[in-house]
């Protein structure tokens, strides 16, 4: 017999909110990509100022996961699932300062001619916003064993950073004058990469909910 | 040592580390042919407060009455098992009653002053057991009255009656009284339940200091106030035929954020009552 009806709604509306938040990166990151692929200078301010929305979104689910510590005194994995949220929405909103990082070098690189067709870094994208997507999912649904799974995908990313990143390196030795545009490419990837170790920490966060135990799973080699 | 956070020290690494000071082994109790404990097995440790929760009913107040063989007022009482106070089994025949309720006091829910001066009804322990020196009495009113935090407010009224005193000070007056007969544990019944919430913290307070010389053992309804103050909890429920049993025992810190057993989960969560 549940007891506590209220607030057991009220951090269920809290865990839906984190997954809005989540969808509003997800898509701010594929679009990120997109604009640059496609020179899309028009998306890039978009997703810019959608930015303000992201973190709106974190500091509201802040503040109602405050309000129910202090006037709901939760405990056990009531008290678990809050600060995962807490530490969660930080990734999530942070996952979304790497989607702005990739439109303003869109913004840099204006219209200048492409280095090379995108075709490892518009799939880091895709990767980790699946990753993101079903490590929010492993959270709604409390499974741990997913999360882990999910979390050593972590080394797909890596592994087409890498690719990234001796590509970019080859372009650069060979003719100098594509040091800029290669640089703005790498800083691209690196924002990938480091958004997909961003999705590695909210998997840890599901293992915590579940488990009540912090473990580093499969740590970024980079 | 800083007891002020119970939930997120790692003072219950140290608190497992002490003595044990009492213990119960497959303790069972009837009140008649109604079995109210069942199986109770509990190492209370030595410079620890150990907070007992449930729902009602469950057997927590008669859990702490065996530690002082108050159930033995309870027509029909019987135990079967061991308990132990440094070792010794308390329910053999021969153990001085008296002197073991002087070794483990009690304080209750509702203050229970003796109708008489406030030095005398911290006195009337000592003078019992044989202390009749008005110079050493006073010595013990004063040292008892300070040690619960009191002295300052009654110093200058200690003849006035302890019933003319706040609830809280009244409490405080009976934690002075235990205090006295120079108790090695004090069980506390829900000592808060019936005073404000400002009473209520200063008790706690009073109790984290308390605990640096005794063993302390609290049962209480308030879930915050067994995570605010204790570092081991123990959590019991009702059978479906009435009898309490222990369902989980632990460093408070894991009990509240992450309990083995899922009755526990269930409870403390409000997922039930």
């Amino acid at each position: 017999m549940e007891i506590r009806t209220t607030f057991h709604k009220k951090l269920r509306e809290m865990q839906d909110e984190v997954l809005v938040m989540g969808s509003m990166v997800e898509k701010t990151l594929i679009s990120s990509v997109k604009a640059l692929k496609e020179r899309d200078l028009d998306l890039a301010h978009q997703i810019i100022s959608d930015d303000l929305k992201v973190n709106q979104k974190r500091f509201e689910i802040e503040e109602r996961c405050v309000e129910l510590i202090a006037t709901q005194q939760p405990m056990a994995s009531d008290l678990r699932i809050i600060i995962a949220i807490l530490n969660i929405t930080t990734e999530i909103e942070r996952i979304g300062d790497y989607a702005v990082g990739i439109a303003r070098i869109t913004i840099m690189i204006g219209d200048e001619p492409p280095l090379k067709p995108l075709i490892d870094i518009p799939r880091m994208a895709e990767q980790t916003v699946d990753m993101l997507r079903r490590s929010l999912d492993s959270f709604i649904n409390r499974d741990a064993e997913s999360a882990r799974k999910i979390a050593t995908e972590d080394d797909l990313v890596d592994h087409l950073y890498d690719q990234v990143f001796r590509e970019l390196l080859v372009f650069m030795a060979e003719d100098p004058k594509t040091i800029t545009r290669a640089t703005r490419l790498m800083w691209t990837a690196h924002n990938l990469e480091r958004a997909a170790d961003r999705v590695t920490n909210i998997c840890e966060r599901v293992v915590f909910i579940v488990t009540g135990k912090m473990e580093e799973i499969g740590a970024s080699k980079y | 040592m800083n007891r002020n956070h119970a939930l997120l020290s790692n003072k219950t690494l140290t608190a497992q580390a002490c003595a044990t000071k009492l213990r119960t082994e497959k303790v069972n109790l009837y009140y008649g042919s109604f079995q109210a404990l069942r199986n109770i097995t509990l190492d209370i440790h030595a410079c620890a407060i150990t907070a007992i929760i449930g729902p009602s009913g469950c057997g927590k107040s008669s859990l702490l009455r065996l530690f002082n063989r108050m159930n033995d007022l309870i027509p029909g009482a019987r135990v079967e098992g061991n308990v132990e106070l440094d070792g010794i089994l308390i329910y053999s025949p021969g153990i001085d009653v008296v002197e073991l309720r002087k070794k483990v006091g009690m304080v209750f829910q509702k203050p229970n002053p003796f109708p008489m001066s406030v030095f005398e009804n911290v006195a009337f322990g000592p003078r019992r057991h044989g202390m009749s020196n008005r110079a050493e009495l006073e010595e013990i009113v004063e040292k008892s009255l300070r040690h619960a935090a009191l002295w300052d407010e009654v110093k200058d009224k200690l003849e006035q009656s302890g019933l003319a005193l706040s609830g809280g000070q009244q409490q405080r007056l009976c934690i002075a009284r235990v205090l006295a007969v120079e108790p090695e544990v004090i069980l506390m019944d829900e000592p808060c339940s019936a005073l404000d919430p400002l009473a209520t913290l200063k008790i706690e307070d009073l109790m984290r200091n308390l605990a640096q010389e005794y063993t302390i053992i609290i049962v209480t309804h308030n879930m915050q106030q067994a995570a605010r103050v204790s570092e081991m909890a123990a959590f019991m429920m009702m059978e479906e035929d009435r009898a309490g049993v222990l369902v989980e025992y632990g460093p408070t810190s894991e009990l509240f954020t992450n309990p083995k057993d899922k009755r526990t989960e269930d409870y403390i969560t409000g997922r039930f009552g």
